[in-house]
């Protein structure tokens, strides 16, 4: 695992950029493109990604950036990488799609399935801040339960749609679960897609102050404590073969009970308010997905 | 030059192939469908050295296209009817973004009810969206216009849609002149660097968030705000009102067949009443006024090959001092004429010596129209101008009495 000491010193994302403070989404593409070198081309639809970006004419990224129509980004990314291949251009760079949970649980999914199935040479990372938050925090398929969201206002009652299980069964070559909060881990989970071919998928938890309602100072410890609790967990999926990484592989080795989910709950508006017994539902969620996670884990 | 005998999707295939297009994206819908087999198999046949991306949906055929067009590629795709209106979202981004992709519409009825046979419906609907269209007669017209249509879409970086009545000319077999690949070549050569620069060492954001009002940057010039870019685009479509018709000029030149350019008229010159209409109804319209003309009417034909840009200086010209201009629409905007109608009554407003302008609406869900049934509405027509109408409702051919109650 590398150091956040060995990062590559490059920025490639740059400052002044127009993301809300303590976002988790500038912290998780910090990663990814030092792990790209910067030579990329992100493929992004309409998402809170677009704000950071910058308005014309200005940009906050020093790489290419294509913007495209919030359904299409895989399908974007496949035609962009078709083109570069027709060009003769497909050594110049890696095909980087990017977009948020609305944008590849809900109305993304159709082309991400389709890219999935013809096994499209490039990476897509959805990253996940639970809800439509450029669009003013509406519920999404991964809203998790329990939730306040502006469509769900005493709390969503559905689990998250599990789109890491979609892809998987897409039998794609990787696919992986990472979270903004260690960026080390998107980080070297982002050089093993590089290196491979095909369509590969990241799904990175993007801890948001203003949607989750909390002090943008916490970003980090609560994307932790959300690893802490099994809530988010810390894998991949290379060539079918499943392995907890980082800090989640650190707490099944370590056989010590997870932190209870409902410290987490409790340290953000969104959750305020929850009933005992939705607690409990969301807790036995965890535990049960915690379990099979395990049961399937190669890693050591 | 060699004769094929071939149907309107061959044709659009086959210039697709000539044009050395780079990447296709498509999805199967009829009538649409055989285009994008041809295209399918001479790629895995290795006759055509491009990318083939067999997508989920309409959407994202368009959508493989704008992706393509975005880093410099040559990209093609077809479609008809409902998969239009649902990738009608990106027929308005490839528009924008300025992006010179072709595609092919086998023109179909738009649902519901389900239809799989011919009007304009489709097409007409997305009019507005900012792409050139042009419509096509027959299936030579198809293959000449569809190569056309790439050298038009490059040099002015907008998409052209190229139109042609689904199962009346995607279906049927013609005698279709294919050019050498050599002549293609030299009158469509490999595109050249696109507006937008997608390169790691030269890093843009490409089509960001764009506000209404200039903006400077970062040495602090001012760049254009989003009406700007609007305007911009509104330019280039006017700019093909002069594009269309050189293009058609070059490839006349190139093959000896030209097309009109804009407009495209038969027995004109001294034509009292004008038969308007766009796509395989011009070629029927011919024979309705040949019939006419035997009867002692002078009457003529004008077809619309562009009908975005609309080509208004054009129609002006052609249609000053007659008597009459009858509209024979395949499609409708709901509550008000056909589209043709519309436009041409507007295009006409305040003109010199105008016609009377009216419209009739035929052929919806592939309703059979007949050269008889158009020359009996062109009689009716003339009767309501002896009688001093200047303007009408829009009448409906061969419609089942006590339909519209």
């Amino acid at each position: 695992m590398t150091c956040v000491t060995e990062l590559p010193t490059t920025e490639h994302l740059l400052s002044g950029n127009r993301a809300c403070a303590g976002c988790g989404i500038g912290i998780g593409l910090r990663a990814i493109t030092k792990a790209l070198d910067g030579r990329m081309v992100l493929v992004n639809p309409a998402s809170c990604l677009t704000v950071l970006g910058g308005m014309y004419p200005l940009a906050s990224l020093d790489i290419p950036w294509i913007n495209v129509a919030f359904p299409s980004t895989a399908a974007a990314a496949a035609g962009v990488r078709a083109g570069l291949r027709a060009m003769g251009r497909e050594g110049e760079m890696t095909v980087l799609a990017m977009a948020g949970d609305g944008g590849t649980a809900d109305i993304g999914i159709q082309a991400l399935s389709g890219a999935a199935e013809r096994d499209d040479d490039f990476i897509y990372v959805c990253y996940d801040n639970e809800a439509y938050m450029n669009t003013g925090t509406q519920r999404s398929g991964s809203t998790p339960h329990g939730a306040k969201t502006t469509t769900t206002w005493t709390g969503k009652r559905e689990n998250p749609k599990d789109v890491l299980a979609i892809m998987e069964a897409h039998r794609i070559g990787y696919v992986a679960s990472t979270s903004a909060a260690f960026p080390t881990d998107v980080y070297d989970k982002m050089v093993t897609a590089r290196d491979r071919r095909g369509l590969r998928y990241l799904h990175m938890n993007t801890p948001c102050p203003s949607g989750w309602s909390f002090d943008p100072k916490d970003s980090v410890r609560l994307g932790k404590l959300a690893v802490e609790t099994g809530l988010v967990v810390l894998f991949e999926i290379a060539d079918g073969v499943f392995r907890l990484t980082g800090r989640s592989a650190a707490l099944a080795k370590s056989g010590k009970p997870r932190t209870p989910v409902a410290e987490y709950l409790a340290s953000q508006g969104r959750f305020r308010g929850m009933s005992e017994a939705d607690v409990a539902e969301v807790q036995a969620w965890i535990d049960e997905r915690w379990g099979r996670y395990v049961a399937r884990n190669a890693g050591d | 030059m060699t004769v094929h005998v071939m149907t309107g999707n061959d044709a659009a295939a086959t210039a697709a192939k000539l044009a050395r297009v780079q990447v296709v994206a498509a999805y199967p819908i009829t009538p649409q469908s055989p285009v994008v087999e041809n295209l399918s198999k001479w790629v895995e046949q290795g006759e055509l050295p491009a990318e083939f991306v067999a997508v989920e949906s309409e959407h994202s055929a368009l959508t493989v296209c704008i992706g393509a067009s975005t880093v410099g590629a040559r990209a093609f795709t077809a479609t008809s009817a409902n998969g239009l209106a649902y990738m009608t979202e990106q027929v308005w981004w490839a528009a924008g973004a300025r992006l010179p992709i072709v595609m092919c519409v086998a023109n179909r009825a738009m649902a519901a009810p389900w239809n799989v046979l011919n009007d304009q419906q489709d097409s007409m609907s997305v009019r507005d969206a900012g792409w050139v269209q042009l419509y096509c007669r027959d299936n030579q017209e198809i293959l000449d216009t569809t190569v056309q249509a790439f050298r038009i879409a490059e040099r002015l970086n907008v998409p052209v849609m190229v139109c042609y009545d689904g199962f009346l000319l995607s279906h049927t077999m013609m005698p279709v002149d294919v050019p050498d690949a050599e002549v293609a070549d030299a009158f469509l050569p490999p595109r050249t660097a696109p507006l937008q620069v997608v390169d790691v060492n030269n890093p843009r954001n490409v089509g960001p968030v764009t506000l209404a009002d200039p903006r400077a940057d970062a040495d602090g010039t001012l760049q254009p705000g989003y009406m700007e870019f609007r305007a911009m685009h509104h330019g280039a479509l006017l700019e093909a009102l002069e594009v269309v018709p050189d293009v058609d000029r070059a490839w006349e030149t190139a093959t000896g067949r030209g097309w009109g350019g804009l407009v495209c008229e038969y027995l004109l010159d001294d034509a009292e009443i004008v038969l308007v209409a766009a796509g395989s109804l011009v070629t029927q319209l011919t024979l309705v006024a040949e019939a006419l003309r035997a009867e002692g009417v002078r009457a003529g034909v004008l077809g619309i090959r562009c009908y975005r840009p609309f080509p208004v200086a054009a129609l002006r010209e052609r249609l000053a001092g007659r008597a009459l201009a009858l509209v024979f629409d395949k499609a409708l905007s709901y509550g008000y004429q056909g589209p043709i109608a519309e436009d041409l009554k507007a295009a006409l407003y305040a003109a010199p010596d105008a016609p009377a302008v009216y419209g009739a609406i035929c052929g919806l869900g592939g309703r059979d129209v007949s050269p008889g049934q158009l020359a009996a509405a062109t009689r009716a027509a003339l009767g309501d101008l002896a009688a001093g109408v200047t303007d009408r409702a829009p009448v409906w051919i061969n419609l089942a009495e006590g339909s519209m109650r």
